[in-house]
């Protein structure tokens, strides 16, 4: 075996388990946001004679939301096979648009906590209205630091261009993107579509 | 297996998991729209919960196959492995919390202590 053969194979080895550990982390991060819906599922009628969920959501906001970051979710995707066909260009075109979906979905996440707080529905009115900021402010927090993650890897990309190191990271943010929709998918249908039935 | 029919392949899957998604999507939104929008009448509470609850795992599990390309790395399947367990625990933990805490809140509502040993 060559010696550039001999590394690339290390490379690809060091890959598989940087790969398998980010996915472990994934499982954990699953169960905290498990833990979080059985509050959250426990609590939702202790409202504490406050408003309820039916009172409080908004069906089409909800919805765009949820599009919005199922789009995100999508073009993630795009741009990791973009990345895995070595096209600079596109996966940054891909992941810019991720990004401004992500963003625009933090947007509308937080303008639905302060229209809530500015209501009188702040996390302190109820056991409902604090376990559902701290499941939802939970899921808002992951995406602001996949944000902040893919900023940087947008960095990387500028400054280093497409290579095995960058391969990975867009793999890694990838896989933690979907998740957080996957997870979203809960919120969107737990708290909020059964929450206002 | 070469990288361009990797390439269309993978994109046919994304692409796939995008519209099943957003269908699946669309229709647990539109029961729960309807049964609103009819002044809570059309649809029973009992059909509006599992459906919706039915479409969010069918949904988990079509972007599984086709986002995360689950079932398609080789062997051994360690992210398998870990995915199950975590389901696992995800599934004891969530539906425990859920029986045991009703239980406790059908015990506690409205009974005195003596009614409530008188239950058992």
């Amino acid at each position: 075996m060559t010696k550039i053969s001999m590394l690339q194979n290390e490379i690809q080895k060091e890959t598989e388990t940087s790969l398998l550990g980010f996915w472990i982390y994934m499982m954990t991060d699953c169960i905290v946001f498990a833990s979080l819906f059985a509050v959250f599922i426990v609590l939702r009628n202790n409202t504490a004679g406050g408003k309820a969920g039916s009172d409080l959501f908004s069906l089409s906001f909800i919805l765009t939301e949820t599009i919005i970051l199922l789009t995100s979710s999508f073009t993630s995707g795009l741009a990791l096979l973009a990345a895995q066909r070595s096209h600079l260009k596109q996966t940054v075109i891909w992941l810019c648009t991720t990004g401004l979906l992500g963003t625009s979905f933090l947007i509308l996440e937080l303008h639905e906590f302060t229209k809530f707080d500015h209501s009188g529905n702040s996390w302190r009115g109820s056991a409902f209205l604090s376990s559902y900021f701290t499941l939802v402010g939970t899921h808002g927090l992951h995406i602001t630091i996949g944000l902040l993650w893919l900023f940087a890897t947008l960095g990387y990309l500028y400054k280093k261009g497409l290579n095995e190191v960058s391969v990975r990271r867009i793999t890694m943010f990838s896989i933690f993107w979907h998740f957080l929709d996957i997870v979203w998918i809960f919120i969107f249908s737990v708290v909020y579509l059964l929450g206002v039935i | 297996m070469n990288t361009s029919m990797y390439q269309s392949k993978a994109f046919k899957a994304y692409l796939c998991g995008f519209f099943l998604s957003l269908l699946l999507t669309l229709f647990a939104w539109f029961i729960v729209w309807r049964h609103v929008s009819s002044g809570h009448v059309v649809y029973s509470h009992l059909f509006i919960r599992i459906s919706i609850v039915a479409c969010a795992v069918i949904q988990m599990l079509i972007q599984f196959v086709f986002f995360l390309h689950l079932g398609r790395e080789k062997k051994p399947r360690w992210n398998l492995h870990v995915l199950l367990a975590a389901i696992g625990v995800i599934i004891i933990l969530v539906l425990g919390s859920i029986w045991i805490m009703d239980n406790l809140n059908y015990n506690m509502m409205n009974i005195t202590p003596s009614q409530a040993d008188s239950a058992f």
